[in-house]
């Protein structure tokens, strides 16, 4: 009998959707023994053989679907969350991607055993081609567990990096009514944002008249870190304080001059103290040393 | 409360009553999506100024928001649709100053910068689509049920 | 379709404070509240039997700023330096300062100030509450 070659693979796979669903109670106990599903599940054994059956079921699902190497299968869709959670437990136990993976593989085992148990010949054709397409399904899943991984492990650096740009960002008061902000690293986009949004709000919060951002720790300054420069100076004059720029090396001066960047009205001062002179002789503050008193100074 | 809507919303724009309607459903929805204040800031001002454009240019249209969810990401997409003259030199409109309203040439040029993604399509005597994206940035707040 | 809204559209209040005109924006403003805004103001400037000493805009209350607001700020602002009186605007948010600067309005024009206070003393009008002097500068 000649049967297409694509209506052979939709029947095994329809065999197999129906050998998941038929053995979904015994599989869901065997997995709910293994370390990936133990380690999530740790409270109670029937959350983990639940957990397990939803698995088995969006197997079958994707199996019937006919097409048990499609990532982008509907039947994965119900189970995405429920893995990247699992998948997350193991990465945050310190487990990296390819052991996760291992697991994941390690699931098809218990199924391969019980399948193999459905027919009485190994070398029947039918069990051979199920066997192989329940590898593949597992491979799917193991991908799909994969990419969780992977989207957890970006948002991990992206909740880090932001850590990091805030902790990178202090804001001192120097004076009443006048803060500043020691720049240190490379200025890109993000960092600037952070600057200017902890700029503005310490403005606001010591009612401060005057902001210094001193770029002494500036390693290069190009035309796009001057134009961030120039967009918290202006933002800051909105809202009613000055800004000084202050710590110029000279050899930033000279690029900022080769490179015909116009700081346009913003102020500058070599050092940081000299932009707090700056600042306080402006407010009509005069710092002197103290006059000797009664000649007893040490 | 965070009850993020899963169907777009269309709201119509023909007054300027309507604008602001317009800018304070798209601050609720930018908030009830985990947008900081600085972002949603920017985008309200964005949708106020395209949602103007529609009404001052475009004679009116409408504008639909369709909250959007892309892998880790949620975003907000808006369009500012109307059946107006449409405008005869894109690029000249997107020029910094370029006015013919009166304005300060600030509107499609400056909102634009104000968002992640933008996208203009206009046919002269057929109307203006201006369709704007943006996305929460930083880290997604976490969805419940998550452990 | 409209619904109902936080802020009544009605005209903004121009309160007197001595000399000086002061205006608070509050909520979202509807665009011909703020042209008639405009003309209250200038005309205000224009028919005040004593000299107005300045005109101080407390932005502190609103939330976006958009280039259509921002040209009415600027040219109340120019329309009263026409009248030969200054306008401070005070209070802007961060977030507003912020977004005014990436659409491309800085308002080189505009003198600004943190808050109502400190523009009032900007005008020469230092509020006697307010301490003006550094508390650890005595003599």
């Amino acid at each position: 009998m000649q049967v297409a070659e694509h209506e052979t693979a939709l029947d095994v796979t329809r065999e197999l959707s129906d050998f998941l669903e038929r053995r979904r109670e015994q599989i869901a106990q065997r997995w709910a023994e293994a370390s990936l599903f133990r380690a999530v599940f740790t409270v109670s054994r029937d959350e983990a053989v639940e957990a397990c059956k939803a698995v088995v079921d969006a197997l079958a699902e994707v199996a019937r679907g006919g097409r048990p190497e499609d990532l982008r299968a509907p039947g994965f869709d119900s189970v995405r969350e429920q893995l990247g959670r699992m998948a997350a437990s193991r990465a945050k136990a310190g487990y990296t991607p390819s052991q996760i993976a291992g697991e994941v593989a390690g699931l098809r085992e218990p199924v391969t055993s019980l399948l193999r148990a459905e027919y009485d010949d190994p070398a029947d054709p039918r069990a051979q081609a199920n066997e192989i397409a329940l590898t593949i399904l597992i491979g799917t899943l193991r991908l799909v567990v994969m990419e969780t991984t992977v989207d957890a492990g970006e948002e991990l650096i992206a909740r880090q990096r932001q850590q990091l740009l805030e902790v990178a960002t202090p804001v001192i008061r120097l004076w009443d009514g006048v803060v500043a902000v020691p720049l240190i690293g490379t200025l890109d986009s993000a960092r600037s944002q952070i600057v200017m949004e902890s700029l503005l709000e310490a403005i606001v919060d010591q009612r401060a008249r005057y902001a210094i951002l001193d770029i002494t720790g500036v390693p290069t300054v190009d035309s796009l870190v001057a134009q961030h420069l120039m967009k918290t100076v202006a933002a800051a004059r909105l809202m009613g304080a000055e800004c000084i720029v202050s710590g110029i090396r000279p050899a930033i001066a000279q690029t900022i001059v080769q490179l015909g960047i116009d700081l346009g009205t913003i102020i500058t001062r070599a050092g940081l103290s000299d932009a707090l002179a700056y600042a306080l002789s402006q407010q009509g503050i005069v710092v002197s040393p103290r006059p000797a008193m009664g000649g007893n100074a040490r | 409360m965070h009850a993020p809507f899963v169907s777009a919303t269309r709201l119509s724009i023909g007054s300027d009553a309507d604008l602001a309607w317009v800018r304070q459903q798209v601050r609720q929805a930018a908030a009830a999506l985990g947008f900081g204040l600085v972002q949603q800031t920017k985008l309200v001002t964005a949708v106020s100024e395209l949602a103007r454009n529609t009404l001052v240019h475009g004679g009116g249209g409408h504008m639909e928001m369709t909250p959007l969810a892309e892998g880790n990401r949620v975003g907000l997409r808006l369009s500012f649709v109307d059946r107006g003259p449409g405008i005869r030199d894109l690029e000249l409109a997107m020029t910094d100053g370029y006015t013919t309203g009166g304005g300060l040439g600030k509107g499609l040029s400056g909102s634009k910068r104000l968002v992640a993604e933008f996208a203009i399509d206009s046919r002269p005597g057929e109307g203006t689509t201006v369709t704007i994206a943006d996305w929460v940035s930083g880290v997604p707040s976490p969805r419940a049920g998550a452990s | 379709m409209t619904g109902p809204f936080a802020t009544q559209p009605g005209p903004v209040p121009v309160l007197v404070l001595g000399d000086v005109l002061l205006v608070t924006l509050q909520g979202d403003l509807h665009d011909t509240a703020a042209e008639r805004l405009q003309q209250d103001i200038t005309q205000r400037i224009a028919s005040s039997p004593a000299p107005v000493g300045g005109v101080v805009i407390d932005i502190s209350g609103v939330e976006i700023v958009d280039s259509f607001l921002g040209r009415i700020l600027a040219e109340i602002a120019a329309s009263a330096r026409l009248l030969a009186t200054r306008t401070v605007l005070a209070g802007m948010r961060p977030s507003v300062a912020i977004t005014l600067v990436e659409l491309g309005l800085t308002m080189p024009g505009l003198d600004t100030a943190l808050d109502v206070e400190r523009a009032l003393s900007l005008l020469g009008h230092p509020s006697p509450a307010a301490p003006t002097t550094h508390p650890e500068e005595g003599a």
